[in-house]
């Protein structure tokens, strides 16, 4: 007996793990480098974190008695994305709290992947930032390949020299360093180098478009740049702030995310400038100096909203 | 040449394109034909012979029943066995009209030697009446009366007649063969279509992966002025006649209307080869091309096939290895319909055949929705399948209407692509069916 099915019989090789296995390729490289300016101490902040949301997804799956979908891979994204958020330093048992609050309450609570409405990695770091400020903002000295580099002297982030620069004043860090991220910051958000890398296959496997990144930063960088001229005062470096902080990781890894992003490039280009936006807004004028996970997190709200507006145009309805 | 493409959506597939070299060649005559009055979209055809009737190659079956109908022809020559309804491959009953053949014996009318015939009659009325009575229909699947997509009526204009040499489903190379060997036949059946439509122009729009089939078109269009070839980006569907029209002229067809209304005719080359063989040489339509190709243990094959053999007949006749035989598909394996009896025959539409091993022929298992958008960018339409889908599931009429499900071209972009394997397609044909059924209720 021969099988019978509606078409297509045929079906593209891409699913959700392949996607979800991208995506890890592309976080390797902020990875590595995390691993060689932090040392042991990230690897421990790093397979906690992936550890945990993994057990987090799989128990919770179980006690429901859902079908157990950790084999897609996207905890362990969730995993690295929330680990990659977060300083060297952090206690582990902090680091767990965290994957709880990304994987139970942001995703699983909502009905699972493709359901949540919020990016559980954020939503674990912004938790943690929350109940947790000091440990969230101490940051070490990167020491390039001292991998055990445990008591190394507190930085300060150049976002928060950036933010309490006074006139005449200059950032003492330069733009290769913030380049290559030979800063202190969290693990996965000093290098722009490593970052653009992932961008690069991201692209080139065709999992994200460019519109999201491109317009997000594009937009944020707009404003900046107006306050430098209108103020001429040195704290509004647009360089600087692009380079800095959380807002490449952000731009390319988080604010990309499939689930919490809309669907058409209109919606897209909508959403990544009200991104853009408010990491200004927050970043010049808000308590804090950065604004790239509260930024995103409002703009998920906002989705849903967007989607219901922005739809695609339809063949033959007339272009206006 | 440029090569031209269409403006929204479109995928990428694997071709699978492994029976293009080998050229058309006859298949053997089976024992049994098995002939449906309705192989076009309209009115079944009125038979016209009876149990024991003895036929010849071109006899009339059955008459077309009013415009929107198609005359069905007798393909092989012997004896009217059977009259019947039986069910046919895709579930519906039809009405079959079984000859069991006895020699091979042609209609003395029929001009079958393979000398071109050059000199068009001019007579418009008449090229039609051919056309007509030949029983000639969309051969590129929709199965569309042609005299009735090619008759203008009052009030309309036509500016650009295309023939579609596209051919973008995976495996199939039917037309991608006849435009290779029979190129001058299409370019006179073409130049027939623009007497019948008063139109100097024609357009014949070929996928940019048949080189071989351009070379031979732009060689023989060198010496018939006003069609010329035209190269179309490798995308799926490129074939879809709301696209490649897209493709040629940068117009739409507009929402709910027929190709008439952006000024377009496209007729697929299989239907100019065979309007070509009906006016030029006398020969209706009881002959078609078609591929049999695909993933099973097979000899990839381009095959003339009298309408009416059984399916099963061409497995056989090309040795199939039925034992890894998962699923055989009349058409090609996007849009293509899965037979569950191989006795279903050959119809004017069937372009191809594709079979699919056992390893291939499952439905791969689906998982949630992502939102990841590919079905939104694959839509060639610019629908949202995996808005309809929820509006599916919701039963929402309202909602199903204001995202468009109708101008849904059943192409299968969005199942192909759907990381999740969501089978998108599926729920965008209930979608159109439920929004259909309401309007009509109403």
């Amino acid at each position: 007996m021969y099988k019978i099915s509606t078409s297509p019989h045929m079906n593209s090789q891409q699913t959700t793990q392949t996607i979800m296995r991208d995506v890890i390729v592309a976080l390797t490289p902020a990875m590595l480098v995390s691993l060689f300016m932090f040392g042991i101490q990230a690897l421990i902040v790093l397979a906690t974190s992936v550890a945990s949301c993994v057990f987090f997804e799989y128990f919770f799956a179980r006690r429901l008695k859902l079908k157990n979908t950790t084999s897609d891979l996207s905890a362990v994204v969730t995993g690295v994305l929330l680990a990659l958020n977060l300083p060297a330093t952090m206690p582990i048992w902090m680091t767990v709290i965290g994957a709880f609050m990304a994987i139970v309450v942001a995703k699983m609570a909502f009905g699972g992947i493709g359901k949540n409405i919020f990016n559980p990695a954020l939503v674990g770091r912004v938790f943690l930032f929350i109940s947790f400020p000091v440990q969230m903002t101490t940051w070490i000295t990167p020491r390039f390949m001292d991998f055990f580099n445990i008591d190394a002297t507190t930085a300060a982030t150049p976002l928060n020299i950036l933010k309490h620069l006074g006139a005449g004043e200059q950032l003492t860090t330069g733009y290769w360093d913030l380049f290559i991220g030979n800063i202190g910051g969290s693990m996965g958000e000093t290098s722009v180098l490593a970052i653009l890398l992932g961008l690069f296959w991201l692209l080139k496997q065709k999992i994200i478009t460019w519109h999201i990144p491109v317009f997000y930063l594009g937009s944020f960088a707009v404003c900046m740049f107006l306050s430098e001229i209108v103020t001429g005062a040195p704290r509004f470096d647009v360089l600087a702030h692009l380079l800095s902080g959380g807002l490449m990781l952000g731009a390319v890894f988080m604010a990309t995310d499939y689930t919490t992003s809309p669907m058409t490039k209109k919606g897209k280009i909508i959403f990544a400038v009200g991104c853009g936006v408010l990491t200004y807004i927050i970043r010049v004028f808000g308590s804090y100096p950065e604004g790239v996970s509260f930024a995103i997190l409002i703009m998920n709200a906002f989705v849903p909203l967007i989607d219901k507006y922005c739809h695609q145009y339809v063949y033959g309805t007339g272009r206006k | 040449m440029k090569t031209k493409t269409f403006a929204i959506g479109g995928i990428h597939v694997d071709k699978h394109k492994i029976s293009s070299q080998s050229a058309i060649q006859e298949l053997a005559l089976p024992e049994m034909v098995y002939i449906p009055v309705k192989q076009h979209i309209g009115a079944p055809a009125k038979i016209v012979v009876k149990v024991g009737d003895r036929v010849k190659v071109g006899t009339l079956l059955a008459e077309a029943d009013g415009v929107l109908s198609a005359s069905v022809y007798a393909s092989v020559s012997g004896q009217v066995m059977k009259i019947e309804e039986v069910n046919s491959g895709q579930g519906y009953l039809e009405t079959v009209i079984t000859v069991k053949r006895e020699g091979d014996e042609f209609e003395e009318s029929m001009d079958l030697s393979d000398e071109i015939v050059r000199e068009i009659p001019d007579n418009k009325e008449e090229l039609l009446k051919i056309i007509r009575s030949a029983g000639i229909v969309g051969m590129g699947g929709a199965g569309f009366p042609t005299p009735v997509k090619t008759n203008i009526p009052e009030g309309k204009s036509v500016d650009t007649l295309i023939i579609n040499g596209i051919e973008c489903e995976p495996y199939l190379t039917a037309d991608s063969r006849l435009m290779e060997e029979k190129a001058e036949q299409i370019v006179i059946g073409t130049r027939i279509l623009n007497k019948i439509l008063g139109i100097q122009h024609a357009i014949i729009a070929i996928d940019e992966n048949k080189p071989q089939a351009i070379a031979r078109l732009q060689e023989i269009t060198k010496r018939y002025v006003g069609v010329n070839v035209q190269s179309c980006k490798s995308i799926y569907p490129q074939g879809g006649e709301k696209q490649l029209i897209n493709t040629i002229t940068g117009r739409e067809v507009p929402s709910g209307k027929l190709p008439l209304d952006a000024h377009c005719v496209v007729q697929n080359v299989a239907t100019v080869y065979a309007i070509y063989e009906a006016v030029q040489k006398r020969i209706p339509l009881f002959r078609r091309v078609l591929t049999l190709s695909g993933n099973a243990d097979l000899t990839p094959s381009n095959y003339l096939v009298r309408i009416g053999t059984p399916i099963s007949f061409i497995l056989h006749e090309n040795q199939v290895n039925m034992d890894n035989v998962g699923k055989v598909i009349a058409g090609g394996p996007m849009m293509g319909q899965a037979i569950a009896a191989l006795e279903a025959p050959v119809t004017k539409t069937t372009s191809g055949i594709t079979v699919l091993s056992a390893e291939t022929a499952d439905k791969p298992e689906t998982s949630a929705c992502i939102r990841c958008g590919k079905c939104v960018d694959a839509c060639p339409m610019g629908l949202m399948p995996l808005n309809i889908r929820a509006a599916v599931e919701e039963n929402d009429i309202a909602i199903l209407k204001s995202l468009h499900v109708q101008d849904c071209i059943l192409c299968g972009s969005c199942s192909y692509v759907c990381p999740a394997k969501i089978p998108l397609l599926d729920y965008c044909k209930i979608g159109k069916y439920e929004l259909g059924r309401q309007q009509k209720a109403k």
